[in-house]
């Protein structure tokens, strides 16, 4: 089990981040049960995340390996562990390079590229996330969250065109 | 010029697969996906913080794809259902028995919520020449999936980028 950050008062707020500025790593070690249980929790069927003879014998790949739905769920989990609850997702865009098998200890990583505030009004961050394993690069993620920007500022109640993902 | 056949030309920027999800939005499956990568935040697992900051229980941006996955199996269905049909649909025109995602986008507009409907529509937005990698030769495609629910808010848009291949001739 890992250590999870997220608890009901963590709240980073928009106006206290700044370019360059670090979130805190992740380590997790992959077992075959967290590549079957995220593809299952996915709806994801496909046999190369939980038979290791198709994997290995029709993907070509070494073992089964963790779906894009199961990774996309690691990288929310990575940054709403930092931003807490009041961060809200806008957009997240990542490019898988190699895959996460079990027995790796995946890591991630995030820095904050910009912070930016939209004509709404609302708090933007834009972080670059890495997912590695032995220090080699699998997974690159770029997210784009919005932050309260006061303290009665909540980027959830943002609709129509005062959400601009 | 492209060299793509006629019966794939005629698919970019099509609407096709127009599909409701095959049951309603449901906390059972918020709580396996959180318990999947050990996501502790309380917007899923505590009401009253839920009420507070989403005005009530909303599911886990990323999960959007789950609600249009189709079951395995269910009456009447002979073969195993897939979703992002239009990906096989590709796979099958030219011949390529393997495929990988390599690039994913999402885009989070309203937030999804346990109760809601979604509908999706997908959408082929290109297709490459042949390519080779490390995995054989073969294509890449981007598919855009939309997903509106039952009071057609758009809640998000999905571009996935696929590569099907056939093995041993990198």
């Amino acid at each position: 089990m890992s250590p999870t950050s997220s608890t009901p008062t963590t709240k980073v707020m928009f106006g206290d981040l700044h370019a360059g500025d670090a979130l805190p790593e992740l380590a997790y070690p992959v077992t075959a049960t967290t590549i079957v249980l995220g593809a299952l929790a996915a709806r994801d069927w496909r046999p190369m995340h939980h038979d290791y003879d198709f994997a290995v014998h029709r993907n070509g790949t070494r073992d089964i390996f963790m779906n894009t739905p199961n990774q996309a769920a690691w990288f929310e989990r990575f940054l709403t562990d930092w931003s807490g609850p009041t961060g809200r997702l806008g957009r997240m865009k990542f490019r898988m390079k190699g895959s996460v098998f079990p027995g790796d200890t995946m890591v991630l990583t995030g820095v904050v590229e910009q912070v930016e505030t939209d004509d709404a009004g609302c708090g933007w961050a834009t972080v670059l996330v890495r997912l590695t394993v032995d220090g080699d690069l699998k997974t690159d993620c770029t997210a784009r969250i919005a932050l309260p920007t006061t303290d009665a500022d909540n980027p959830w109640t943002r609709r129509g065109d005062q959400w601009k993902p | 010029m492209s060299d793509l056949p006629p019966e794939v030309e005629k698919l970019i920027d099509q609407v096709q697969y127009e599909e409701a999800g095959e049951f309603p939005v449901e906390r059972g499956y918020i709580y396996t996906s959180c318990s999947s990568t050990e996501n502790g935040n309380p917007l899923f697992w505590d009401d009253a913080i839920a009420q507070e900051i989403t005005d009530g229980p909303i599911a886990p941006p990323t999960m959007i794809s789950v609600w249009f996955r189709p079951h395995q199996w269910s009456p009447g269905r002979t073969e195993p259902a897939v979703p992002l049909q239009s990906h096989f649909d590709l796979k099958e025109i030219f011949e390529l028995p393997e495929a990988v995602m390599t690039d994913n986008t999402i885009v989070f507009h309203e937030p999804v919520r346990p109760g809601d409907r979604l509908r999706t529509r997908q959408i082929l937005r290109s297709v490459s020449a042949p390519k080779t990698t490390k995995l054989g030769t073969g294509r890449f495609w981007v598919i855009e999936v939309e997903y509106l629910n039952q009071r057609d808010d758009l809640v998000g848009v999905e571009s996935y980028t696929g590569f099907g291949y056939r093995r041993g001739e990198a």
